[in-house]
């Protein structure tokens, strides 16, 4: 299982990301387990300063746009 | 070039909806349908055109370039980067802590944070079209200034006493880390044209998405005033810059919540009316730069009386921008 954690101040573009996400992992059958991170302090440890941004398994792969779906079909493929 | 938005707004209101010209609600709708069309097709070439050439600059490198750097050369490149560099207002807090722990001054940070709002290429883009290439000027310099200004007076007044403790702790431990290099190699090199182009097209449709329902709104507005307020009426009565109008637009202007983009066709409209330049430009940085909900953000990285002195030095400073330019105006 995947952690995916989405950080972001909670604007539509985070929500967004979220859901896509959501729903890719759904369609392909992957299970994941998804947190939306809203606290400035824990989006500050992990030094991004552009959201929405994605984080998966404690590792930072994206940040500053709502992902295209090719990236997120590779996060959670590859 | 730009006559056939008046030619397709004159089509559209005397031939096919058939009214009479020279009437108020003619005026109003030609007003209206000519501003929105123009704008839209101004907005999407010149938004796509201006991410193509500056797809690579973002908040990351602005951080890793105004790090370590003097202070005044910080101020002035903080505000600089501000007026240029895309960011959403909603990603404020995010890059205020980037640049904190990078340990940027507080005033430095601020300077970004307040000119971003007040000049963008939207903006500018829409002055030149809108009231010439003068006014633009004017109006980059003077929301440049605010930005530096404020910047510098935060940090002569300590400002960083009153960020909230993890702040204050990020700031502390990225003073001392500012020696090293702060860049953690998370930023791409160089961008090929074909992801400059997708860049560009998501930043076209995400700007022009978020800012289209306020040209409506401001056009609407203009359009309004263009044809329902009686002539004369604005400049009869604040034609003068009486001194108590410029602090009164200022508070109107703050419980107003528009973006640059929605409050550009209602300056136009108000300076054609005789509303003098500096009420004109206290209203309109007012009412896109102090703004409640965004005050309301901040609260999480700074103190109450942090927040209430930024707040504080916005409002001053544009009654005396105002004040300033209602005086020099008529000599501009």
């Amino acid at each position: 299982m995947l952690n995916i954690k989405v950080l972001g101040s909670g604007c539509a573009k985070c929500t967004k990301t979220a859901e896509i996400i959501t729903a890719i992992a759904n369609e392909k059958g992957i299970c994941i387990a998804l947190v939306k991170e809203t606290n400035p302090e824990v989006i500050m440890d992990y030094k991004v300063m552009s959201t929405p941004a994605v984080v998966i398994d404690e590792k930072l792969v994206h940040w500053g746009s709502i992902p295209h779906r090719s990236m997120i079909e590779s996060w959670l493929v590859g | 070039m730009l006559q056939i938005f008046s030619d397709l707004a004159g089509w559209l209101t005397f031939d096919l909806m058939g009214l009479e010209p020279n009437t108020k609600l003619a005026d109003a709708i030609h007003f209206f349908i000519e501003d929105t069309t123009k704008i839209f097709a101004l907005l999407l070439l010149m938004i796509y055109g201006i991410a193509l050439v500056r797809a690579s600059l973002n908040v990351e490198r602005v951080r890793d370039y105004l790090a370590g750097k003097n202070r005044f050369v910080g101020y002035f490149m903080g505000s600089g980067f501000g007026a240029v560099t895309p960011f959403c207002s909603c990603s404020s807090i995010p890059v205020f802590l980037g640049f904190t722990s990078a340990g940027i001054p507080v005033g430095i940070t601020m300077a970004f944070l307040i000119t971003s709002p007040l000049i963008n290429e939207v903006a500018v883009l829409l002055l030149v079209s809108l009231l010439g290439w003068q006014f633009t000027v004017i109006y980059v310099l003077v929301g440049m200034s605010v930005g530096m200004l404020a910047g510098a007076f935060l940090d002569s007044i300590r400002a960083e006493r009153w960020l909230q403790s993890f702040a204050a702790k990020a700031l502390e431990k990225g003073k001392a880390q500012a020696s090293h290099s702060n860049s953690e190699g998370m930023i791409s090199t160089s961008l090929t044209l074909a992801e400059r182009h997708r860049v560009a097209k998501d930043e076209t449709l995400g700007i022009f998405g978020r800012v289209w329902k306020w040209v409506i709104i401001g056009v609407g507005l203009g359009a309004a005033l263009h044809g329902f307020v009686p002539d004369g009426w604005i400049e009869a009565h604040l034609g003068d810059g009486q001194w108590w109008s410029v602090p009164a637009v200022v508070i109107i202007g703050i419980p107003l919540y528009s973006n640059a983009t929605g409050v550009i066709p209602v300056m136009e409209s108000l300076i054609t009316y005789g509303l003098p330049v500096g009420t004109t430009l206290a209203f309109c940085m007012s009412t896109v730069a102090a703004s409640f909900p965004e005050f309301i953000l901040l609260k999480q990285v700074m103190q109450w009386r942090l927040l209430a002195i930024v707040f504080a030095i916005l409002l001053i400073s544009f009654t005396l921008i105002g004040w300033i330019f209602n005086a020099i105006g008529p000599m501009l």
